[in-house]
């Protein structure tokens, strides 16, 4: 059993936007937790709310349009109901978040190091000086060669790598207890992802921070997750151990996710079948699905799936799906 | 024998760089250099590779999108790599592509009955009005979108949808070869696996010749026949899919396939990975390029290029250690990347 104290607890959040044409309802009752040094996945398409679920963390959303409901408690507070004075001291300094594109998240006219810094100055009051030689440390923690000089230098002057290293090396240079990555490896190639998915491997455990990653590539969760929560048109579908995710998805939206990934050595073994589709497209948001949100493209929905919207329901040990057909196993 | 719809010998093409006080030309990006495969009628050819290595600078050199540093590109029996324009016009009817992006690849100003007219009528391929509907209608179920969807307009879909109106505008001209840039990496995961289903679908029903362009392994695995792995412009190694994925030849395909997250929890495999990035193409390294990152180089490699060999059965592959006894090959000596089994 685990028994690491959890660190982030969110409850029934809801993030609503308003729109010109009828409420957006982007995260729509979702809930989890997070243990400290814990990883968890957050999986789903585009337009599922993963993003904004982590925007809301950090409470990034604009409002209005945008409204945060629900609660958000990280070590004892909930964040929602903070000051924005106060919501500025965690932000960079107890939570801290990567985002997918290095590029357009830095600033281009400041050096790297004034970049690490800042957050060091801001928060820990440190000095320009020691700033500066803090950055130096965390430039070769996250493993950019000479970072004596690196620290002097300008985005563009660096590598699409280097540049995600570096925002790594902002994200952690305040020692944080959550790190939210949302897609950290998206933009990257795939040589210089498993750079990136190696360093992130190893800081956890010289690091010991808690880790909320959210992403849609399948391979990307199965290396670095525990623990995985699926979500689908806002909701959370399905939560479980990553093992025990990938070996027996209970909900039909992650049975046919996992279907149509292809398999890298799928034409050794010979299963170079046709990849399983998903029928259909992703129901809009703006209008209240009473029913189940995937019942529209689910093999097994029926009219009760249609009708009523099936609650999240223990299947089997630390795992929850919402789904009315998915059997249950005993614990 | 099958039918040879594209040969491409000794393709470059280099961009200048222009600088100083009068624009001189004061280096050149090495985009592609040297470059040779072949497409038969029916088959796919995958091109992969990192950005930058020059995988879609091939795709546009075969479409003659620009003017070729040198090389030659045969069409179906015929050179086009130094036609004139004019004269190469109707030929493009045998060589369509699909883009990457669903979104800025449709003019958000024509209808898709618009879009999907243009290349018929452009070729003069419909005999008369009725006949231009006919086939607008029958591209529309080539690609499983509804008939009646033809009177509306791009943003009116999803990205997948788009996607098919994308396929549906290359198939129109009735093309013999499809380029496929990047074609099923801008859709989501389960989208993704509609239109690949699709685009095998098509290639089965039409004998369509695929030039598939992609940095997704695992789909390129999944629907491709033979390919060629490029890096800093060169082609590395080629060879049939099972091959190529069962037991790579080059070191850097070995990493590649390595690097590829798998959707398997707790998979015990042997990762390489390979350390910096990839050279710039303006200074690209001497010898072979890719001695700068290969875990296995040594000083023949600093100073000469290993020529892309063919180290048995067609496999392709410009490395100096498949001149050594196989024993002696490190890359033959190990578990392939792609075998790996849950823990």
């Amino acid at each position: 059993m685990d028994n690491r104290p959890v660190l982030l607890e969110i409850d029934n959040l809801q993030t609503h936007f308003r729109t010109m044409d009828g409420v957006n309802r982007a995260v729509d009752g979702v809930s989890f937790s997070v243990r400290s040094g814990e990883t968890l996945a957050v999986v789903g398409e585009s337009g599922c709310g993963k993003s904004v679920t982590a925007m809301s963390i950090l409470r990034l959303i604009p409002e209005p349009p945008g409204k945060i409901a629900g609660s958000i408690r990280f070590g004892g507070r909930d964040l929602l109901k903070l000051s924005d004075r106060e919501m500025r001291q965690i932000r960079g300094n107890e939570i801290s978040m990567i985002f997918q594109e290095p590029m357009t998240s830095l600033n281009p006219v400041l050096t790297v190091g004034r970049q690490i810094g800042e957050t060091l100055r801001l928060h820990q009051g440190m000095s320009a000086a020691k700033a500066e030689e803090r950055a130096v440390e965390m430039l070769r923690l996250v493993g950019i060669p000479e970072p004596g000089r690196r620290v002097r230098e300008y985005p563009h002057q660096l590598s699409g790598g280097m540049r995600q290293r570096v925002m790594i090396a902002i994200a952690l240079a305040c020692n944080p207890k959550l790190l939210i990555a949302d897609e950290p490896t998206t933009a990257l190639d795939v040589t210089i992802q498993a750079q990136i998915l190696d360093l992130m491997r190893d800081l956890k455990t010289s690091v010991g921070a808690a880790i909320v990653l959210i992403t849609h590539d399948l391979g990307v969760v199965a290396e670095v997750a525990e623990r995985v929560v699926v979500m689908y048109a806002g909701k959370k579908v399905e939560e479980a151990p990553v093992g025990e995710l990938f070996r027996r998805p209970k909900h039909p939206y992650t049975q046919g996710l996992l279907g149509s990934v292809p398999r890298l050595g799928s034409s050794l073994t010979g299963e170079t079948s046709r990849l399983a589709e998903i029928p259909g497209l992703v129901p809009s948001l703006k209008q209240k699905i009473p029913g189940c949100v995937f019942a529209s493209r689910c093999p097994k929905a029926t009219d009760f799936c249609v009708a009523v919207a099936p609650g999240l329901e223990l299947k089997a040990p630390a795992h929850v799906a919402a789904c009315h057909y998915a059997e249950k196993e005993a614990a | 024998m099958s039918q040879r719809i594209l040969q491409v010998t000794d393709l470059k093409k280099h961009f200048p760089i222009r600088g100083g006080l009068f624009g001189t030309t004061v280096g050149n990006v090495y985009a592609v250099d040297g470059v040779s495969f072949h497409i038969d009628k029916g088959e796919t050819l995958s091109l992969v590779g990192e950005s930058g290595c020059g995988k879609s600078t091939v795709g546009k050199a075969v479409l003659r999108l620009f003017p070729l540093t040198s090389g030659q590109v045969v069409l179906n029996g015929t050179r086009i790599d130094d036609m004139p324009s004019g004269t190469l016009r109707p030929l493009r009817r045998q060589m369509q592509v699909v883009f990457q992006d669903p979104f800025s690849s449709l003019n958000p100003r024509m209808r898709v009955k618009e879009i999907l007219a243009e290349p018929i009528r452009n070729f003069g391929l419909a005999k008369d009005g009725a006949d231009l509907d006919r086939r607008v209608a029958e591209l529309m179920d080539k690609v499983r979108l509804p008939r009646d969807a033809v009177n509306r307009w791009p943003h009116e879909f999803s990205g997948g949808q788009r996607q098919r109106v994308g396929i549906a505008r290359a198939l129109a001209a009735e093309p013999d070869l499809i380029v496929c840039d990047e074609a099923v990496s801008a859709l989501d995961v389960s989208v993704k696996a509609q239109i690949v289903n699709l685009l095998q679908d098509l290639q089965t029903e039409l004998g369509l010749a695929m030039l598939f362009i992609s940095h997704d392994l695992a789909i390129v695995e999944h629907m491709t026949h033979r390919v060629a792995v490029m890096y800093l412009g060169k082609i590395v190694e080629v060879a049939d899919r099972r091959t190529l994925f069962g037991q790579p030849r080059h070191p850097y395909t070995e990493a590649l396939l390595s690097a590829v997250p798998v959707p398997v929890p707790g998979a015990a495999r042997e990762r390489v990975v390979l350390q910096g990035d990839v050279p710039s193409p303006i200074r690209p390294p001497p010898g072979c390029r890719f001695h700068t990152r290969c875990p296995y180089a040594f000083d023949r490699c600093r100073v000469e290029e290993p020529p892309l060999a063919d180290t048995g059965g067609g496999h392709l592959a410009a490395c100096h250690l498949n001149e050594r006894p196989a024993a002696a090959n490190p890359l033959l000596n190990k578990a392939p990347p792609t075998a790996f089994r849950a823990a």
